[in-house]
């Protein structure tokens, strides 16, 4: 288990208050001026060498990321905006951190504005974290107030304004394009990539968009080196990580862990256990809806981090770990997400908005029994034309869920949905009708 | 995306007063100049909230005045948010998240007491008129399922006799108390804490 002194987020549960004086007895805001001073190349080669890959789900290196934004300031702005639209189901750490730990994310955006040359920040928070967004509202007047951000902060000659704006109720604006779409006060519907954000973003112009976990990371790493942060994990997938655990486990929590760390240990150890113990395991989402579930099997023995996760065919995502046990229906379990998919398209691209429905339909039938068994065949040909035909990702996010209940849950789908149209019921009609529709009332 | 209804009765006219105004122009001012459109969502919210929660067509139209954009524009986001309520709903408007990790610690149940002491349909006024409710995707609170929004604040740890209570609690005129109701104030492991125990009993 991680050290306690490892942990970067002290005050995840709360225990000593989200207020800049206890912030600062938590070490933040300690030094924020000297990191300043070292200047940009030292951050962004700093944040490039401690490995730190982005926390909202694709894990794309931060360091990098920040390299992109234009070297110098030319006729347009930079902007830097920070990613609270968090709804992938599963996941609830980035609320944790706005509600108490909202200086760690102050401080980091300002560090990370001083790297990209952002003297504006945006936070988008979903719209549903109202009282999450006061509090961080609070603590962005604390720190106005004590000169940590605004004009001149810190006596840096940096000049710094952030502002919250609340989204209403939309996951696809988690998306980064659609996220900008919604600032500029549009739908969310995501743009073609490229060009990427960090050249033309939000208004046109150069915006870096990061995940609040990210950068709420960084004044940490910055403050106690690269190396102590690379030293945690293994190369690529270095540091810590909020995992959140929810399902059917007896203590679902948030936890930060090491980078790595068992899934078996997360479970049994900190969440205390699934219910009705571990034989009674069923599967395991490991990384918000998104990702593809595992099988009992592959849950003994994986270890939680990017590259493991990929090795089985999944992902960490945003590490929002779903237990299912054997007292569920998987299947039903799957058309709730597929349902969820549905209800969240944008609309804008055709195999998306058509087909997540289509899919969501489809599982409904095959959790009441109802399909052949050549759908089950048919609807993971459909996932695969869904998936990589979207502007975004929502595509491969809504058809991966599916292609793991079929990869590892294709013979319990077809345990349960023997019926043939064909064979059962050609007696009544001679004529050709659809006869499995004649059944349902509202066919 | 989401069907939304706009309500048939609709008010003749709608103005911000003087809370609003301030709000909306505290707002605008947080949008470079010329990008005022940005403030769209968050007047749609203001009015929502003036208008006991629910957005009227002349809404739109001011808002879209008073940001100097096309109608059509304010009624693309009005309509495609989930949050902006189209039509009345109760003065507690429960929003039941019934997404799989809430499903899987018995959301439906939450759902079932809903329509006994509620309404049967999701969006009906219950009889004395003061609260609605209706199924929402993933509010974001997994950890603390199956959970609920009431307005603007969170209900966790819930089960359906405690819903019960807290529907009770409304119908004799008393707001009930958010947060979780298990006894946490946080995503901490109940009884299970292994990890900040110093922090813990500093």
């Amino acid at each position: 288990m991680l050290k306690d002194e490892d942990r970067i987020f002290q005050n995840l549960y709360n225990d000593s208050g989200a207020d800049i004086e206890s912030a600062k007895l938590r070490n933040d805001w300690n030094g924020t001026k000297e990191i300043l001073e070292k200047g940009r190349e030292w951050i962004i080669n700093e944040v490039k060498s401690s490995e730190l890959r982005g926390r909202g789900g694709a894990g794309f290196p931060t360091g990098l990321k920040w390299s992109f934004a234009p070297k110098e300031v030319g006729s347009r702005p930079h902007y830097l905006v920070i990613n609270a639209d968090e709804s992938e189901p599963g996941t609830c750490k980035d609320r944790d951190i706005l509600r108490f730990e909202p200086h760690k994310l102050i401080e980091g955006c300002l560090i990370a504005s001083y790297a990209v040359n952002a003297h504006k920040c945006y936070i988008y928070i979903r719209g549903e974290y109202f009282n999450e967004g006061q509090k961080l509202q609070t603590a962005i007047d604390e720190a106005y107030k004590n000169n940590l951000i605004g004009k001149n902060a810190l006596n840096s000659g940096w000049d710094l304004d952030i502002y919250i704006h609340y989204g209403a109720g939309a996951y696809i604006c988690g998306e980064e394009t659609a996220l900008l779409e919604s600032l500029e006060g549009k739908k969310g519907q995501p743009r073609l990539k490229p060009p990427f954000p960090a050249l033309i973003g939000l208004y046109g112009c150069p915006t870096i968009i990061n995940n609040v976990e990210t950068v709420a990371a960084v004044p940490t790493i910055l403050r106690r080196g690269a190396k102590w942060f690379s030293s945690l994990g293994r190369a690529k997938n270095t540091g810590t990580k909020i995992y959140c655990i929810s399902g059917n486990v007896n203590n679902p929590c948030n936890v930060e862990e090491e980078m790595g760390v068992p899934l078996k240990e997360l479970i049994e150890t900190h969440a205390g256990g699934v219910v009705g113990g571990w034989d009674n395991l069923k599967a395991v989402i490991p990384g918000g809806s998104s990702m593809p579930m595992l099988p009992k099997e592959i849950c003994d023995n994986i270890k939680m981090d990017f590259d493991a996760c990929v090795e089985n065919k999944t992902g960490l995502g945003t590490a929002g770990i779903v237990v299912i046990n054997n007292d569920q229906d998987i299947i039903k379990c799957m058309a709730r997400i597929a349902r969820f998919y549905k209800h969240e398209s944008c609309g804008q691209c055709t195999p998306c908005r058509e087909g997540s429905g289509w899919m969501w339909r489809m599982l409904e039938r095959m959790a009441a029994g109802e399909a052949t068994p050549d759908e089950v065949d048919m609807l993971f040909d459909v996932t695969k034309q869904i998936e990589g035909h979207t502007i975004c990702a929502f595509g491969e996010g809504s058809s991966w869920p599916v292609q793991g209940l079929i990869r590892h849950f294709k013979d319990e789908i077809l345990e349960r949905n023997k019926f043939d149209p064909v064979v059962k019921k050609n007696k009544n009609i001679p004529y050709l009708v659809d006869q499995h529709l004649l059944e349902k009332e509202n066919a | 995306m989401s069907v939304k209804k706009i309500h048939k009765k609709q008010p003749e006219t709608f103005k911000f007063n003087d809370k609003s105004m301030e709000a909306a122009n505290k707002i605008v001012s947080n949008y470079p100049d010329g990008k005022q459109h940005s403030a769209v969502m968050a007047l749609l919210y203001i009015a929502q909230r003036q208008n006991d929660n629910w957005i009227p067509l002349q809404a739109m139209k001011y808002i879209a005045k008073f940001l100097d954009m096309p109608y059509i524009k304010v009624y693309e986001v009005a309509t495609f948010y989930s949050m902006y309520n189209l039509s009345p709903v109760g003065k507690y408007f429960f929003q039941v998240c019934t997404t799989t990790p809430c499903m899987l610690r018995g959301a439906y149940d939450l759902v079932k007491v809903c329509k006994n002491k509620i309404s049967e349909k999701e969006n009906v006024l219950s009889d004395d008129g003061k609260i609605s409710w209706m199924e929402v995707e993933c509010l974001g609170a997994c950890v603390n399922a199956p959970m609920m929004q009431v307005n603007e604040d969170y209900y966790e740890d819930l089960n359906d006799k405690k819903l019960e209570e807290i529907i009770e609690t409304i119908y004799q005129n008393k707001t009930p108390k958010p947060g979780s109701y298990s006894g946490r104030i946080n995503a901490e492991p109940v009884n299970n804490r292994k990890t900040l125990l110093g922090n813990k009993n500093a």
